[in-house]
C-alpha cells in the first residue's frame, strides 16, 4: 500500500489529483471521533486525491442509525454498537465489523480554586447522581473546600455523557438535572474555567488543551489515585472513565476499493492520527488487533 | 365659586398633565433603551466576530479546504461553493413555483372555493414553521422515503426551497395585490385576453416588490443551520460538490463544525466564516435594494 502511493508520488501526479481511486465514501457517527476520521480523510486524500469522502458528526446513536439503515458506509462510535441497534442493522441485512482507532479517556476536571485533587467514584455518583443535593465538596467530606458548586457536563446527545452516566451513576442517562449542559465542550471548559466553584467532566484531550486553568481530578475506583495520561488511558487503568474507540465498517462496503483502501490508510495510520485529532493513540497490541479485525472484514467483502 | 372650579380642574388636569408627560418619559427611555440594547448587542457581537475572525480573512481561505491535518492554513472552500449551489437551486425551485402559485392564487383562484382558502390558510401557517421541521420533512420525503434521494446538494436546495417557499409566495401575492385594479381593467378594457394582462401588465409592474422578497427569501435560507444538519450535511468536506448527487456542506454547518472544535485555531476560523457569511448576506440585501429602487413603479 505504502509502496504503491510512493509509487504512483513518483509518477508525476499532481500533489492534490494523485491516486487511481475515486468514489465517494460516507461516515458518520461520534463526535468524539470525527477529529480522527477527518484528520484519517485528509492523510488518505493527499494520496488518493479522487476519492470524496464525507465525514459527518452525528453522535454515536444518530450514526447507527444511518448506518444501520445502509445510508453509511463507515460509522465512528465511541462506544460498542448496542443490542438495539444491533438489531436494527441485522433486520436490514447490514453485515458489519468493528475496528479500533484510538481510545479516549474522560477527565473529571475542576477549577484551581477549588483545590481538589482526587475523587472517589463513589464521591463522583453523589454529585452527579439523579436527585443529588450536594452544593459544595465539603458536603462529601469536611476537608474539602465549601465554595458553591458550578457543574458543568455535556448534553445528553453526546456519547461522552452516555458514558459518564454509566460508569459512574450506575445507569447511561442518570444524572442530576441541576448542571449545565452543552454539546460544545468549549463552553464547558470556558465554564469551569471562569467560575471558582466550576467542576464537570468532559474529553480528556480537551482537559488537556486547556492546561493549567483547569485541575484534572484523580479518579480513585479501588485501587488508588490515577490521574488520566496518556498511559492510564490506554492500558484501562484509569478506570473506569477510559475507552476505546471504533470504526464500524459495513462490510459491502468494503467490497468497495476505495473504503478498504481508506480503512486500512486510517488503521496504518492510526498512531500519528490520534495524535493530529487529540486523542489517545493505540497501543502496539491494540493495533495489532485492530489489523486482525480489518483483515476479518476484508475477507467478509462482499 | 365657578373660579374656583376652574382653578381647581385646572389643576388637576395640570397634575394628570404631569402624570402623563412622566410616564411618557419613561416610555421614551424604555423604548431608547431597548433600541439601544439590540443595537448595543449587535455591535458587541459583530465587533467580537470581527476580531476574532479578521485576522484569518485571507484570499487563502477562500482557496483552501478545512484542514486537521493543517490547522493554520485550514479555508472554506468547500462551504462557500456549497453555500453558493445552494442558493442557486433555490432560487431555480423557489421562483417559479412560488410566482406561479402567487399568481394563481390572487389572479384565476375562486376565493369562495374551499380549497383555495385553506390553500392559503396553510401557506400562511407554513410560514410560520420553525425550519428544523423543514428539515425532517426533507429528511422522511427528500433523502429517504419517496424521493430518496440520499444527503446530497439537491436535497438540500429541496428542503430549503420548501423552507422560504410559502415566504416568497407571501411576499408575491402581496406585490400583486399592490399592482392597482384600474391597470388591469385598463388592459382587459383595451382587449387583452387575462393572460395578456398578467404578463404584461400585472407581472411587470409586481417586479420589484417580488425581486426584494426573494432575495431577503434566498438571504435566509443560506443562513440556515438546523434543517441541513437534519438531512446530514457533511462537516468540512475537502472537496466541492461537482454534480447534485454528491455531498455537500454549507457555511453555517462549517461554522457549527468549527465551534464545536476543541482547537481554538479553528474557533477562530468559525469567525471568519461568519464574517464571510455576514458579507454575502449583506450584498444580498444590497442587490435588493438596488433592485426594489430601480424596478419600483409608482402607480
Amino acid at each position: 500500500m505504502v509502496l504503491g502511493v510512493s509509487l504512483t508520488a513518483c509518477g508525476g501526479s499532481s500533489s492534490s489529483g494523485g491516486g487511481n481511486l475515486s468514489g465517494s465514501i460516507r461516515v458518520d457517527g461520534s463526535s468524539t471521533v470525527f477529529p480522527l476520521a477527518q484528520a484519517a480523510a485528509e492523510s488518505f486524500n493527499q494520496d488518493q486525491g479522487g476519492v470524496k469522502i464525507a465525514v459527518g458528526e452525528s453522535g454515536t446513536g444518530g450514526g447507527f442509525q444511518k448506518f444501520c439503515a445502509g445510508e453509511t458506509d463507515i460509522s465512528d462510535a465511541s462506544r460498542e454498537i448496542s443490542p438495539e441497534e444491533v438489531a436494527a442493522c441485522k433486520k436490514a441485512g447490514i453485515t458489519y465489523q468493528q475496528v479500533q482507532v484510538a481510545n479516549d479517556g474522560i477527565a473529571v476536571v475542576a477549577n484551581p480554586a477549588l483545590g481538589v485533587d482526587c475523587l472517589t467514584t463513589d464521591q463522583l455518583k453523589q454529585i452527579w447522581n439523579k436527585g443529588s443535593q450536594i452544593n459544595s465538596l465539603s458536603q462529601l467530606d469536611p476537608k474539602f473546600s465549601t465554595t458553591k458548586l458550578s457543574l458543568f457536563g455535556p448534553g445528553t446527545d453526546s456519547g461522552t455523557f452516555d458514558f459518564f452516566t454509566e460508569k459512574i451513576n450506575g445507569e447511561k442517562g442518570v444524572t442530576r438535572e441541576s448542571y449545565q449542559a452543552s454539546e460544545d465542550d468549549n463552553q464547558l471548559v470556558t465554564g469551569v474555567e471562569g467560575d471558582k466553584g466550576g467542576f464537570g467532566y468532559f474529553g480528556y484531550s480537551y482537559a488537556e488543551a486547556a492546561g493549567s486553568k483547569l485541575t484534572i481530578v484523580g479518579v480513585d475506583s479501588g485501587k488508588g489515585c490515577i490521574k488520566p495520561t496518556v498511559a492510564t488511558v490506554q492500558d484501562g487503568t484509569y478506570a473506569p472513565l477510559a475507552r476505546p474507540l471504533f470504526m464500524y465498517v459495513n462490510e459491502k462496503s468494503m467490497a468497495k476499493p476505495q473504503v478498504a483502501a481508506f480503512l486500512t490508510s486510517a488503521v496504518d495510520n492510526a498512531i500519528s492520527i490520534a495524535g493530529t485529532a487529540k486523542l489517545v493513540p493505540m497501543t502496539d497490541a491494540q493495533l495489532a488487533t485492530a489489523k486482525t479485525q480489518l483483515a476479518t472484514a476484508e475477507k467478509n467483502a462482499k | 365659586m365657578t373660579g374656583q372650579r376652574i382653578a381647581d380642574s385646572a389643576l388637576r388636569g395640570m397634575r394628570r398633565g404631569e402624570r402623563t408627560n412622566r410616564r411618557a418619559l419613561i416610555f421614551d427611555i424604555l423604548m431608547y433603551g431597548a433600541i439601544a440594547l439590540a443595537l448595543v448587542s449587535l455591535l458587541a457581537l459583530i465587533i467580537q466576530t470581527v476580531v476574532k475572525g479578521a485576522p484569518d480573512l485571507s484570499l487563502q481561505f477562500f482557496l483552501n479546504f478545512p484542514s486537521r491535518i493543517n490547522p493554520a492554513n485550514s479555508g472554506a472552500q468547500s462551504a462557500i461553493v456549497g453555500t453558493l449551489y445552494l442558493m442557486l437551486l433555490t432560487a431555480v425551485f423557489v421562483i417559479p413555483v412560488g410566482i406561479a402559485t402567487a399568481l394563481y392564487l390572487e389572479e384565476y383562484a375562486d376565493k369562495t372555493r374551499w380549497w383555495n382558502r385553506m390553500i392559503e390558510v396553510n401557506i400562511q401557517n407554513l410560514a410560520a414553521v420553525p425550519s428544523v421541521v423543514y428539515g425532517i420533512l426533507g429528511l422522511a420525503f427528500i433523502v429517504r422515503g419517496p424521493l430518496g434521494l440520499g444527503p446530497v446538494l439537491l436535497a438540500g436546495g429541496l428542503t430549503l426551497g420548501l423552507l422560504v417557499l410559502p415566504v416568497v409566495i407571501i411576499v408575491a401575492r402581496e406585490s400583486i395585490r399592490a399592482v392597482p385594479p384600474s391597470i388591469r381593467e385598463g388592459a382587459l378594457a383595451l382587449g387583452a385576453t387575462k393572460w395578456q394582462m398578467v404578463s404584461r401588465q400585472v407581472l411587470p409592474g409586481a417586479r420589484a416588490g417580488m425581486v426584494t422578497g426573494i432575495i431577503l427569501s434566498l438571504s435566509r435560507a443560506i443562513g440556515e443551520t438546523a434543517p441541513l444538519l437534519v438531512i446530514g450535511a457533511a462537516s468540512s468536506p475537502r472537496f466541492n460538490p461537482s454534480g447534485l448527487g454528491d455531498a455537500f456542506t454549507a457555511l453555517p454547518i462549517q461554522i457549527f463544525s468549527w465551534t464545536q472544535d476543541p482547537n481554538p485555531v479553528f474557533v477562530n476560523q468559525a469567525a471568519t466564516a461568519s464574517i464571510v457569511l455576514l458579507g454575502i448576506l449583506l450584498a444580498m440585501n444590497g442587490v435588493a435594494i438596488v433592485m426594489r429602487n430601480r424596478y419600483e413603479q409608482r402607480w
